[in-house]
This record gives structure tokens, sequence and C-alpha cells, in this order.
């Protein structure tokens, strides 16, 4: 969750010409719904129940920002963004918890995330533009987006398609299509924790699906979760 | 794009896909990509999947064929961001574009 945070940042941008829109990347409407209505931003906050920000900009994971100018221009592509630190860095693991809860947060522990780094970029754009080291231009942006082969491609069609099934009752149907959407693309994550979250809100181990958050974060190692930031 | 035909009204394509179909071809942002026979009310989605490399699924069992995104190069094919229609969550619709003239953060969340 990572609605809260960018709330003060918007406060303090939006006068200096900036808008924050949050997109839910969120088949479950209604539990995306529940977070912004207790968190009552006053930015636009929209809900993206088909992930569509994978197949327009290519986002894979959250949290994930896009800097876009005045002429709408993206002058950053999908890339890490925290607003402020994890609340889970320094904090101790609580003795008494189920193991699998305990191994989760002993691993999402050691996930790197540089709010200080993203932030201050940001600031520095919205004061200076264009002219910030941080814009990049046409080319890069381009050129630093995702690599789009045709298998990713698919996984888009795979993932759109489940989410229809789900939501008008295909159940059965629409695991197989996330399922092939999830091996299309290994590397998705919000592909696979959305699917994790429906049939196991804990995103453990299924009998729909293979892999789960614990496991997989382990293959790749907790600390290549996020790229590193090239700010 | 989800679609129960294989063949849809064009003007439905345009609006789904963010391509625009002018003399010179498929249009996207600043791109245009050939087309080999103009584009007529309709569109054909297993001719267009070829002409603009965006993959083409039937899941016979639902009847629902889905068009996923132009593949084959970048997830990015120009910086013009690509017009994004959502639902905030009042379910108002919300277009991206409304916001020219002012710099934006885009931030995707989710609540799982």
């Amino acid at each position: 969750m990572d609605l809260p945070g960018w709330q003060e940042l918007r406060n303090e941008l939006y006068p200096k010409g900036l808008e924050i829109v949050a997109v839910a990347l969120d088949s479950n409407v209604d539990a995306a719904r529940g977070v912004i209505e207790a968190n009552a931003p006053n930015h636009p906050s929209l809900i993206d129940a088909q992930h569509s920000l994978g197949a327009l900009f290519g986002v894979v994971n959250v949290p994930s920002g896009i800097w876009i100018d005045e002429e709408g221009i993206i002058v950053r592509p999908p890339e890490p963004a925290f607003p402020a630190p994890s609340p889970l860095q320094n904090a101790e693991i609580p003795e008494g918890l189920p193991d699998q809860v305990r191994e989760m947060l002993t691993e999402a522990k050691k996930i790197r995330n540089e709010p200080e780094v993203y932030v201050g970029a940001l600031r520095d754009w919205v004061e200076h533009g264009s002219e910030s080291r941080f814009a990049l231009g046409p080319k890069e942006v381009i050129e630093q987006s995702r690599p789009r082969p045709r298998d990713e491609g698919l996984a888009a069609a795979h993932f759109e398609l489940g989410e229809h099934l789900h939501r008008t009752g295909g159940t059965e149907l629409a695991v197989k299509h996330w399922r092939e959407a999830h091996r299309l693309q290994p590397d998705n994550w919000t592909y696979r924790r959305q699917a994790w979250n429906s049939v196991n809100p804990t995103q453990g181990p299924s009998e729909e699906y293979e892999g789960d958050w614990l496991s997989d974060v382990r293959k790749i190692g907790a600390e290549n979760y996020y790229p590193p930031l090239k700010m | 794009m989800i679609s129960n035909n294989v063949t849809i009204d064009r003007r439905e394509f345009e609006q789904e896909t963010g391509w625009e179909f002018r003399p010179e071809g498929a249009c996207k942002g600043d791109r245009c990509v050939p087309l080999p026979d103009p584009v007529s009310d309709t569109v054909d989605l297993t001719t267009i999947s070829d002409h603009l490399s965006m993959p083409l699924i039937l899941e016979p069992d639902a009847g629902l064929w889905a068009l996923g995104p132009e593949s084959g190069g970048k997830a990015l094919t120009s910086a013009l961001a690509s017009e994004m229609e959502l639902p905030d969550w009042k379910g108002n619709p919300f277009r991206l574009s409304s916001l020219r003239g002012r710099k934006v953060l885009l931030v995707a969340w989710a609540s799982w």
C-alpha cells in the first residue's frame, strides 16, 4: 500500500505547478476505493482494474512514477517511486507472528527504496522544468522504457481477458488467462500479485497459481525487487 | 481491448486503443504506420493485429477476443503520453489530457 505519503508532497508542489495523479492497479475495485476513501486525497485518484498502465506505459510493479510535462510529453518513463522511507525499513518485526508473515516482513525489509533521491529529483524538475538534469529528452525516454517483446504484448492481452472474465464470473477461465500472462511475462509483479491476492490475501501459495510472493522474491533476491534509480 | 466480435466499429477501435486512422495510415502520438488498404467503418481485428503488431487472442469458451498493445519494440514508442481515461474512485471518468498546462506525476500503486 503506497497511497499515503503523496498527499504531503502534493500540498507542497501543487502551488509550484505539479499535480499528482494516483492510479490504483486493482481489479478489486472496492478494495482500492476503501483505501482511497480512508486517505481522502485531494488529488485525482483513479482505479485501473485492467492494469492498463502496463500496456500504456510499461508499468510492471508498484509504486511506479511517470513524469509528464505541461505539453503531455513524458520526461521520465516508469521507475520506482517512493514518497517517503518505507515504515518497514527500521521497524522491529514483532514477536508471535505466523512464520509466513514474519518471513515476508524479513524479506520486505531488504527491499530497496530511495525516497530521498526520488523526491529530490522531483522537486528539482518542478522548479527547473526541462532545464532539470532529471528531465529526459524524448529519445532517452523511449530508450529507457521497457523492451516489449511480442510475448509481453500477449501477456497484456491475457491479463486483460482474465480480468474481464474474473469480473463477469468466468473464474476458471480467468485463472487460465492470468496464469498465461504470468508465464509470458514473469517479471510483471502487478499481474502476479493481483492474481495471488484474488485467491489468498497474504499472497501465499495457492492451488490456482504458480509461485507466491515469498518464494518469488527469494528467487530473485529482495534487493533486486526494484531496479536502482538512474538518477 | 476486449471484443465479442472479430470486427469492430472503427470509432470504438480508435477510442479503445488510442490509434487514429488517417489517410497516411494508423497514427498514434507523433507516429504513423502506413496501412496497405484504407480502413472502412469497421476494423477487422485479425488484419489490424498483423499490421500494427498487436497480439490477438481468442477465448472460444467465452466467445471473446483480446487485442494486446503494439509489441516488438519498446513499451513507449513515442514520448507523447497516450491518452489515458480511467474512472476516479467516485466513478467519474478522468482524462490525463485534462491536466495539460501542468506538470503531472502519475503514480501507480495498489491496495494488495
